[in-house]
This record gives structure tokens, C-alpha cells and sequence, in this order.
């Protein structure tokens, strides 16, 4: 039996990993979007657990929402990439610093 | 009495000043010089007219305003008038010698394009003076008090294209103003502890304030009425050139002659003593500003006297005699004798006026010559002069019998006789400065009226040299032909002048010192009564002139002038012997002891560097630099550390992200916790 | 018992293809590490009896948005050398807030106040449960807005994603309709002085 505390406790470390990849990554923008990806995944992990073990269907409709939205979201995310390595020709996220203060 | 008469007294010269000023072009100079002696003559007649009926036919003092200017916070300040024995006596005195002065002016200023401006200058002057004489209450005091100094500035700086000129009017400006501060500061005191400005207050409110305590801090304090009168004795410092505040006097010889005759003898330096006299029912309150009073006034007397030996500019001498005169005065009023200072007040105004017209008749025969060196002999080409200034200078020394005499010595007699601290020390001043006055004296008349003829070597030494390049340089002027007489313009005065030198001290010495003359007017208490103790000794004019022939004062003249005669007369080479063997002393001498290094290093550059400390490190460093650059740059920081945080960088603002989320679900942990 | 089991397994890949995935060298790699990683967290999600959304996760996520993500990072052709440079500088700060989070949430986790019991297992479900009925009749009943909302918003990012990325091909003309809406008569008219060859 899959008890709740052992859901919880791998999505706790994949939402730790992906975040640690957020910032560990400074060479790929690819890189940052798919640690985003991932974030997602440990959000939906917790979503689906709670829906199972409370009986409650709205934790997978939630869950429905996020992977509509999620896809939506990197595809864009994916296009202005596309177009800023147009511009830029690189995507090294040191390089990408015009907006610093 | 009436005061419209007041009233036209003072008025009669302003309104002459102001025709002679404004319209002096139109008038022309016969004009302004017309309008100018009738103001100032009426002037007198009526303040002749005002004595005569105040002691004379025994008319209640005046005292009340006749004009209110303004009223500010429940306090009036208006013009009015104290007119008793004393403001008549100045009154009278004033307008005479300013009479005389006014006259003698048409012969020595003829040439002068300024000559309508001048006129019109003395007789603002002596409308100022007379404000000031007959005020009775503070704020018209010092409305004349500076009037006076800013007539003074105007009239020293007279010729005002010259540096030197404009230098001494402003030095004199300067020094008085150190002088006013003070004053103005006595002024204040005597307000906040009665509330009023006006002189009967102050009198009758001055042995409650001699009880008062003007706390200096939380344990000490001093004496309300001493810091007062000190206050305002520094004020009658400035203004009578007592020292520190003397440096003015000597370099307000800049200013024509008739001036120095009126503002720096007679009238204005005596303005001081006059306050004094009149705030004696105040001063008489505070023995320790008596004493510093006296003090004062006998260095003053004294070392002053000792700077005329050795000065060679005739104008020069006559001025460190008026200062050594002055501090006479003020010995005898820090003696509480009053009446004495008052009454020297009087005879010196004659007989120095005198002499500073007879130095004037001089300068002008020797074509603007002034220094001593190269006159000599001069008796001959100018009696009248001669005989007027040896009038003028056998008053000054104290001569028996002379006005000159009583004076004087009745200020020694009363410093002798008096108790105060500080009064020995001013008796074997004022004794010096007898030998001391009789030798600059005569030293001085002998070198100008006797001896050999010094300006014929000029006139010989300058004839080479005008044969080659002779061009009008009036001021070098080469003496063409004798000296001679000057006009009668010149010479009437020095008579009328020479009169009262003579006579007016015997006549009136016993009513004025030993008599009831001042009555309320002075107040003297009980256990300060010189004056009254001389009383008793006094048996008449004759009786005081031969007693003196057995007191030492007369016979401490009589040494100074047969010293005069032998250095400067007789033998003058022992004089450049004396000069060399004593040189230090001399050198001192000359250079007036310093003071004017002093004022100008120490005080003079201490304020500049004080300003200029000020200026780098309170305006620029804190307020410029602190203030307004450094707020400005300390935002400035500020901002460019903030900037850091916003790199660019996408995962720095992830970061800072995930730590703002660590950091709220921590605070919620704890909140629920 | 061998849910148990498949569950550890399932999730230890998953894990490991997550670590593989931030710690990669080539990003195409990553790319697969994730697609792994998602495809093992679909199996553990049909162990918990999330059938319908399982399914969903491999056709979408994988299906779509994964093979887009390998699209573009083959298309933009990086190089794979430079990504090795400053990697160990900020690793510590990352594992640092990585442990930080775990703490955290474990710390939500095991508190007693949220009314769930953590530890127990699930309650079993009726033999006839249909996960993909059970979602169909609450989306279109209860959570019908909502999903037309989403409908709109998966238009939004096609019209985005296109109108970001296209590109004017060169030599085409077409019409601006800004500028000729813009335009004045002088722009069109210039009135010329005409001379005459002869004299009148």
C-alpha cells in the first residue's frame, strides 16, 4: 500500500531537484524551462496524491488545468526562445543581462 | 519754557544741511554757506536764550516728548526732550563752537570743490550732536550716537578720492561700531530690567537694579547694574577714543582741520563723557564700574599723552592730546566727580577747538604743510596765530589762572581725594601726564612758532627741482615767498575762541564745581562725594590759582615746559641723543604700542579666519557637502547597491523567487505552529 | 506488496532521471532524461488508480510538449563544450535551498494540524470506479467555464507562439494597411510648373 507520506515525500524532492536546477544551470535557457517543467510535475504529484486520499475528483481536474496551462506556457516560452536566439545568437543565460539595473 | 524753541533748535541746522546738500549746486557756495551760519547761528541764540532761562531765571527742567514715532508692544519711542542745567550747558557749548567752526570754514575750505557738501555735513553734525544732548530717553540717545559717527564717517572721508582717507573713516566707522555694540547691549540691559526707555525710569528704578543678579550660569552670576554700566561705558568708549577703542582718533586727522576742531575736540569724542555724566544717577550705583571707568580713563590719559612726543605731524599731537584730555575726563567721572569732568568738558572744548583752528591757520600759510620738521620760526610771519595757539596751549597745560587750570585740577584734587580702587593708580597717572602734556605741548610750539626757519632749506631744496619739472603738485607745494597771516575768516574765530579760554574758567569755576550748578541733574551719592569734600577747601578762583603754586601739579608743568625748551629749543641735538640712547622705548612710541598690529593680526585676521573656518567647514563641508551633496550622494549609494540585485540574470531573480517562498512558508509554519 | 514495490522502483527512476536532467552536459540529453522522467511518473500515477490523467501525461506532456522541447534545442544547433564552464561555482547556494525546501515541506507534511492522517493508505474503490467518468462528470458539469477557459487559453498561445516566431519572407509584398490609412496628399500629388517649348 502507497501511503500518502511516501507521495508527499517524492514530490518534496523533486520540487527540491527542479529548484535546484533553476539556479544550478546558468549556460541553458532550454535548461530553465525544462526545470519549470518539472516543477510543475512535483505540483501535480501532490495534486493527484490529495485527490486520492481525500476522495476529493477536484485535485485531478486542478491537475487537467495545469497540464493545459503548462503546455500553453511552454510553448510560448519555447517561441520567444526561438526568436531571441535569432537576435542573439546565443542562449547562454549570463549573456542574457540587457535589462540589468 | 516752551518747546517749539527746542524744537527749533534742533531743527534749524537740519533744515540748513538739507538746502546747503540738495540744492547747493543752485545755491552756489556764498549761498550754502550763508544758510548754513544763519541756521547754526540762531541755533546758538537760543540755546544761549534756553541756559540763561534754566539758571538764570530758574526754569523747572523740561522733560517730555513732543513727537511719538512709534508704539511697539505696549513700549513708545518718541522724540523728546531733558532739558536741565546739564543738556543747557552742552547745548550752549556745541552751538558756539560749531558757530566758530562753521565761520572759520569759509577761509580754509574757499578753494575745496566740495565746499557747499561740507557745509552742509557740519550742520547735519550738529543737529546730531544736539538730539543726542537733548534726548531723554534711550532710543533718540542712540539715534544720536550713531548720527554722529555717520556724520564723523562722512567728514573724515571728506576727500574721499584719497585711500588714506576712506581708510581712517572706515576704521573710525568700524572701531565705534565695536564701541556701539556694547552700548547697545547697556541699552537692552536697562530695558528688560524696566521696561521703558526713558531716562526717569532708569533713574529712579537704578538702586533696585544695583540689588539684581544677572545669572551667568546655574551658580554664578554678576551684578545687573555693573554689567550695565560696563555696557554701557564701552559704548562711551568707542565713542570718546578711550583705550582699546582709541586707534580711530589719531587717523581721523585725515579729515579737514575744521572737524578734527569740531567732531574730534569739542563735540562728538565728548559725547561719551556726556552719557556718563548724565547716567550718573545709574553709575553712581555700581562702585565696580566706577573703578573700571577710572582705570580706563587714566591709562588713557597717560599713555595717550606720551604718543604726542614723539609724533612730528602738528594735526597728530593735537589729537593724542585730545585723547590724553579725554581720559582726564573719565578719571573724574570714575571719581564721581562729575561736575569736574563735565566742567574740563567744557574749558577743553574751547581751548583744544582752539588749537586745532590755530593748526589749521598753520597748514593753511604753509600751503597744506603739515609736518613739523619743516616749519619752524613761524611767529614771526603769523602773530595772531601765534598768540592764539600759545592762549590755546598755556590752557591746556594747566596755567594758573587759565580755564585750562581749574579744570584740571580740580579733577587731580578729586581723583586724590577719592577712595575708589584703582584711584591711586589714576593720581600718579594724571600727575604724569601733566609733565607729559606740557612737553608735547610746547615741544609743539616751539618747533612750529620758534627756532630756526625750517621751510626755507624746503624752499631751496624744492627750487632745484622746479626748475625742471615745476608743475602744480599743490600737495608738495615748494613755499613761494614767506608764510603769512591767514584771512580774517580764519583769525575771528581764534580770537572768539581764545576768549574763553582765558576768562571762562575763572568765572564760572565756582559755580559750576563747588556750586549748586548741576543740582538734579548729577547725582552723586554720599559716600562718593568728592566733590563736596573740595567744597570745603575751596575759597575762590583767586585763592584755588595761588594755592597751586604750592602743589606739585603746577611745578610737574613747569618741568615739562623747560624740558620742551632745552630738547627742542635750546639744544635739539640732545633731543636726537635721547631719541638714539632710548630707542626701544621711541620705537614703542612711534609705532603707537601696537595696537593697530594687534587689531589688525589678532583681532582683524582671527575673524577672517574664523569666517573663513565658518565658510570651508560649516557652509562648504556640512551643509554643502553633508546636506545637500551628501544626501544627494548617499541616495546615490544607495541606489547602486540596490542595483546589484537586478542583474539580468534569469536564474538570480528564480532564486530570489524560491527564497521568498522558502521564507513565507516558514513564517506560516511558525505562524500555525 | 508489488505495489510497493513497483512504486520504489518507479520511483527511484524517476529521481534519478530528474537529477540527470538538471545535471546533464547536453541539453539533448536532458531533454530525454526528462521525457523519462515523466513517462515514470505517469507509471506511478496509474499505481495510485489515475488512469485517465496517466494517459493524458504521456500523450500531451510527452507527446507534444517534450518533442517541441527537442524540436528547438536541435534547431538552435548549441554547442556543448561551453556549458561546462562555472558550473561548481553557485552548486553549493542551489543544494543549499534545495534542502532548505525539503525540510519545509516535510515540515507541512507531518503536521498534525492539517486533519490528515499521512501514514494510512489509501481507501480502496468500488470495483466499477471509472477514473475517466468520474473527471468527465465533473468537467462538463461542475467545471464547465473552466474548461472552455482553458480552450481559450491553448488558442492564445498558438496565436503567440505564431505571431512571435513568423518571419516576413523576403521579396513579398503586401499590404500595410497603417501606412496607407496614414497617408497625405502630398504624398501622393506634386503639383509641377510645366514649362511650354515655345513662348505664347
Amino acid at each position: 500500500m502507497i501511503t500518502l507520506a511516501q507521495l508527499l515525500t517524492l514530490s518534496g524532492i523533486l520540487f527540491a531537484l527542479a529548484v535546484a536546477g533553476v539556479f544550478i544551470n546558468r549556460k541553458n535557457v532550454i535548461l530553465l524551462l525544462m526545470c519549470v517543467e518539472l516543477l510543475l510535475l512535483a505540483a501535480n504529484f501532490n495534486f493527484i496524491a490529495f485527490a486520492r486520499y481525500l476522495g476529493d475528483i477536484g485535485g485531478q481536474v486542478f491537475v487537467f488545468f495545469v497540464l493545459t496551462v503548462a503546455a500553453a506556457e511552454s510553448a510560448i516560452g519555447l517561441a520567444i526562445l526561438v526568436v531571441l536566439f535569432r537576435e542573439r545568437r546565443t542562449i547562454n543565460v549570463e549573456d542574457l543581462d540587457t535589462l540589468k539595473g | 519754557m516752551n518747546p517749539q524753541v527746542l524744537i527749533a533748535i534742533v531743527l534749524l541746522p537740519l533744515v540748513a544741511a538739507i538746502i546747503a546738500g540738495l540744492l547747493g549746486r543752485r545755491i552756489g557756495p556764498v549761498g550754502a554757506h550763508s544758510v548754513a551760519i544763519a541756521g547754526v547761528a540762531l541755533s546758538c541764540v537760543l540755546s544761549l536764550h534756553v541756559l540763561w532761562q534754566i539758571y538764570w531765571q530758574g526754569v523747572a527742567a523740561f522733560d517730555a516728548p513732543v513727537y511719538t514715532w512709534l508704539v511697539s508692544d505696549g513700549v513708545p519711542m518718541q522724540i523728546g526732550f531733558l532739558i536741565d542745567r546739564l543738556s543747557a550747558l552742552m547745548m550752549a557749548v556745541v552751538t558756539f563752537v560749531s558757530l566758530c567752526v562753521h565761520v572759520y570754514t569759509v577761509g580754509y575750505m574757499r578753494d575745496d570743490p566740495g565746499y557747499q557738501r561740507f557745509f552742509s555735513y557740519i550742520s547735519l553734525f550738529t543737529f546730531a550732536m544736539l538730539m543726542l544732548v537733548m534726548a531723554n530717553n534711550f532710543m533718540q540717545l542712540f539715534f544720536g550716537w550713531e548720527a554722529v559717527g555717520v556724520v564723523s564717517y562722512l567728514l573724515i572721508g571728506f576727500w574721499y578720492t584719497r585711500p588714506s582717507a576712506i581708510a581712517a573713516n572706515l576704521k573710525a566707522f568700524l572701531v565705534n561700531r565695536v564701541g556701539d555694540f556694547g552700548f547697545v547691549l547697556g541699552i537692552a540691559g536697562v530695558f528688560y530690567y524696566t521696561g521703558s526707555l526713558h531716562y526717569s525710569e532708569a533713574f529712579s528704578a537704578a538702586p533696585r537694579m544695583a540689588a539684581q543678579v544677572l545669572p551667568l550660569s546655574a551658580t554664578t552670576g554678576v551684578p545687573a547694574l555693573t554689567l550695565i554700566c560696563i555696557c554701557l561705558f564701552i559704548g562711551a568708549m568707542g565713542k570718546s577714543a578711550q583705550v582699546p577703542l582709541h586707534v580711530w582718533l589719531p587717523d581721523s586727522m585725515e579729515g579737514p582741520t575744521p572737524i578734527s576742531a569740531l567732531i574730534h575736540a569739542a563735540t562728538m569724542v565728548t559725547a561719551g563723557i556726556f552719557m556718563v555724566a548724565r547716567m550718573s544717577p545709574v553709575f553712581e550705583y555700581s562702585d565696580t564700574a566706577l573703578s573700571f571707568v577710572l582705570v580706563i580713563g587714566a591709562t588713557t590719559a597717560f599713555f595717550m599723552g606720551a604718543l604726542g612726543v614723539v609724533s612730528n605731524d602738528i594735526k597728530r599731537v593735537i589729537a593724542y592730546s585730545t585723547l590724553s584730555q579725554l581720559g582726564y575726563m573719565t578719571v573724574a567721572l570714575g571719581a564721581s566727580a562729575y561736575s569736574a569732568a563735565i566742567f574740563h568738558l567744557m574749558t577743553h572744548a574751547f581751548f583744544k577747538a582752539l588749537l586745532f583752528l590755530a593748526a589749521g591757520s598753520v597748514i593753511i600759510g604753509m600751503h597744506h604743510e603739515q609736518d613739523m620738521r619743516k616749519m619752524g620760526g613761524l611767529a614771526k610771519y603769523m602773530p595772531i596765530t601765534a598768540v592764539t595757539a600759545w592762549i590755546g596751549a598755556l590752557a591746556l597745560i594747566g596755567t594758573p589762572f587759565f580755564s585750562g587750570f581749574y579744570s584740571k585740577d580740580a579733577i587731580i584734587e578729586a581723583v586724590g581725594a577719592s577712595h575708589r580702587w584703582g584711584a591711586r593708580y589714576a593720581y600718579y597717572c594724571v600727575l604724569a601726564g601733566v609733565f607729559i602734556t606740557a612737553l608735547y605741548t610746547f615741544r609743539m610750539l616751539f618747533m612750529t612758532f620758534h627756532g630756526p626757519e625750517r621751510f626755507r632749506a624746503a624752499t631751496h631744496h624744492d627750487g632745484e627741482h622746479a626748475d625742471a619739472g615745476h608743475d602744480a603738485e599743490h600737495h608738495d607745494a615748494a613755499l613761494h615767498g614767506d608764510p603769512h597771516e591767514s584771512p580774517a575768516v580764519v583769525t575771528v574765530p581764534l580770537i572768539a575762541l581764545a576768549i574763553p579760554s582765558v576768562v571762562i574758567g575763572f568765572m564760572t569755576v565756582g559755580t559750576i564745581l563747588y556750586g549748586d550748578y548741576f543740582g538734579d541733574s548729577i547725582r552723586v551719592l554720599e559716600k562718593n562725594a568728592v566733590m563736596g569734600e573740595l567744597a570745603r577747601e575751596y575759597h575762590g578762583p583767586i585763592a584755588f590759582a595761588l594755592h597751586a603754586l604750592l602743589a606739585p601739579t603746577f611745578w610737574i608743568a613747569f618741568a615739562g615746559v623747560l624740558t620742551a625748551w632745552l630738547f627742542f629749543l635750546r639744544r635739539p641735538e640732545l633731543a636726537d641723543a635721547a631719541a638714539r640712547r632710548w630707542s626701544l622705548l621711541r620705537s614703542l612710541l612711534v609705532n603707537k604700542y601696537y595696537f593697530d598690529e594687534f587689531n589688525e593680526k589678532i583681532i582683524a585676521a582671527g575673524a577672517l579666519l574664523l569666517g573663513r573656518g565658518l565658510w570651508h567647514g560649516g557652509d562648504q563641508t556640512v551643509i554643502d557637502g553633508g546636506f545637500v551633496d551628501g544626501t544627494a550622494s548617499a541616495i546615490g549609494r544607495a541606489g547602486r547597491l540596490l542595483r546589484r540585485v537586478q542583474s539580468g540574470y534569469l536564474y538570480a531573480y528564480a532564486f530570489w523567487m524560491i527564497i521568498g517562498l522558502a521564507v513565507l512558508l516558514g513564517w506560516f509554519l511558525n505562524k500555525s505552529r | 506488496m508489488l505495489v510497493e514495490v513497483l512504486f520504489y522502483v518507479f520511483a527511484t527512476i524517476l529521481i534519478a532521471a530528474a537529477l540527470a536532467v538538471i545535471i546533464s552536459k547536453n541539453p539533448v540529453h536532458a531533454a530525454l532524461f526528462l521525457v523519462l522522467s515523466f513517462v515514470t511518473s505517469a507509471a506511478i500515477w496509474l499505481l495510485i488508480e489515475a488512469e485517465f490523467l496517466a494517459i493524458v501525461l504521456v500523450l500531451v506532456y510527452v507527446g507534444a510538449v517534450m518533442v517541441l522541447f527537442l524540436f528547438v534545442v536541435m534547431m538552435l544547433d548549441i554547442k556543448v563544450e561551453e556549458h561546462r564552464r562555472g558550473f561548481t561555482r553557485y552548486a553549493w547556494l542551489g543544494w543549499i535551498t534545495a534542502a532548505v525546501v525539503i525540510v519545509e515541506i516535510v515540515g507541512v507534511v507531518t503536521a498534525r494540524r492539517f486533519g490528515v492522517d499521512i501514514t494510512r493508505g489509501a481507501a480502496p474503490l468500488p470495483a466499477a470506479y471509472s477514473n475517466t467518468q468520474e473527471l468527465g462528470r465533473v468537467l462538463y458539469t461542475q467545471y464547465a467555464y473552466p474548461f472552455e477557459l482553458a480552450a481559450v487559453v491553448l488558442l492564445v498561445a498558438i496565436v503567440a507562439a505564431i505571431a512571435l516566431t513568423t518571419r516576413a519572407r523576403r521579396g513579398l509584398k503586401h499590404q500595410d494597411i497603417n501606412r496607407q490609412v496614414a497617408v497625405k496628399s502630398t504624398d501622393r500629388v506634386r503639383l509641377v510648373k510645366a514649362m511650354g517649348t515655345k513662348a505664347p
